[in-house]
């Protein structure tokens, strides 16, 4: 079971991320994009962006990291090995592009057990070097119960 | 496009993914998830699943193509948000074919936002449940 009093607990600041052009490329093909502005530098421009744009989903790189700090953290006891990715959900402030220097908070904004299993929420919130928030991930894992 | 010459319910689109295992290593290495569930069969098998399944997230980033192909710029999609309903496996020999199809669930004039609700299928299962893309107009 994750401890319920993890609820509420805000992890501290990640480091920051410097998103590259290859990694939205990266990103992109691996999630099927065909949208030219995530794959080449000129069309993005065209298209009014200082350089390559990140797909909709491309914050999850950044919530990811910041989730390893919750999954490292002894206090949440939560193993990983019986984790289900329950809901995902991405509110965009702007758009992430190549240059951005992206650093996150993490706040734990639920635990709930629902039987033998836990359903824990947490908010990523993304800020880029002029701690603008760019984006703000929210997370449900479902952790299976134990035998 | 104007936003006017739109109707609730109107089709957008729709894409069929193929994922392979090479898809999901692609999506683990770009992504930086790297849950053995997702390439290793003995690891999916020792945690009491059927077989290795495809990252929720992969199909999450996949089905948003269909709304981004429709509106042509990734970046108008300033709301996107999915359940998890059932897992896609995906055989170690053969692909697992995930459709996605988009329409118009609702259209806000005075925002000018219009929500796509997406559904993705495979093997006549929903996969996805309450999968809406907002997009600025």
């Amino acid at each position: 079971m994750v401890n319920p009093n993890v609820q509420g607990k805000k992890y501290p600041e990640t480091d920051a991320y410097l998103v590259g052009r290859e990694k939205i490329r990266e990103f992109a093909n691996a999630v099927f994009s065909v949208n030219p502005i995530n794959l080449d530098v000129f069309a993005a421009q065209a298209a009014g962006y200082t350089d390559l744009v990140a797909p909709p989903t491309f914050a999850v790189v950044i919530q990811e990291r910041s989730l390893h700090t919750v999954l490292a953290d002894p206090e949440a006891d939560i193993d990983f090995s019986r984790v289900v990715h329950g809901d995902q959900r991405f509110i965009a402030n702007r758009a992430i592009v190549a240059g951005d220097e992206l650093t996150s908070v993490l706040t734990v904004a639920s635990v709930k057990s629902l039987g033998a299993h836990s359903m824990i929420t947490f908010n990523t919130e993304i800020f880029d070097a002029n701690k603008e928030l760019v984006s703000t991930a929210i997370s449900t894992l479902v952790v299976r119960g134990g035998e | 496009m104007d936003i006017l010459s739109l109707e609730v319910g109107q089709e957008i689109g729709s894409r069929t993914f193929s994922f392979t295992r090479d898809s999901l290593v692609k999506y683990a290495g770009a992504s930086g998830d790297f849950n053995p569930i997702h390439y290793r069969d003995d690891f999916a098998k020792s945690v009491g699943l059927d077989g290795v399944l495809a990252h929720g997230m992969l199909t999450m980033g996949a089905a948003a193509q269909v709304a981004v192909d429709w509106i042509g710029d990734s970046g108008r999609v300033i709301d996107y948000g999915v359940r998890f309903t059932k897992p896609v496996f995906v055989p170690a020999d053969s692909a697992a074919e995930v459709i996605v199809t988009g329409k118009i669930g609702a259209i806000d004039l005075e925002n000018k936002t219009v929500r796509i609700d997406l559904s993705a299928i495979c093997l006549d299962v929903a996969v996805l449940g309450k999968a809406q893309a907002v997009v600025k107009f």
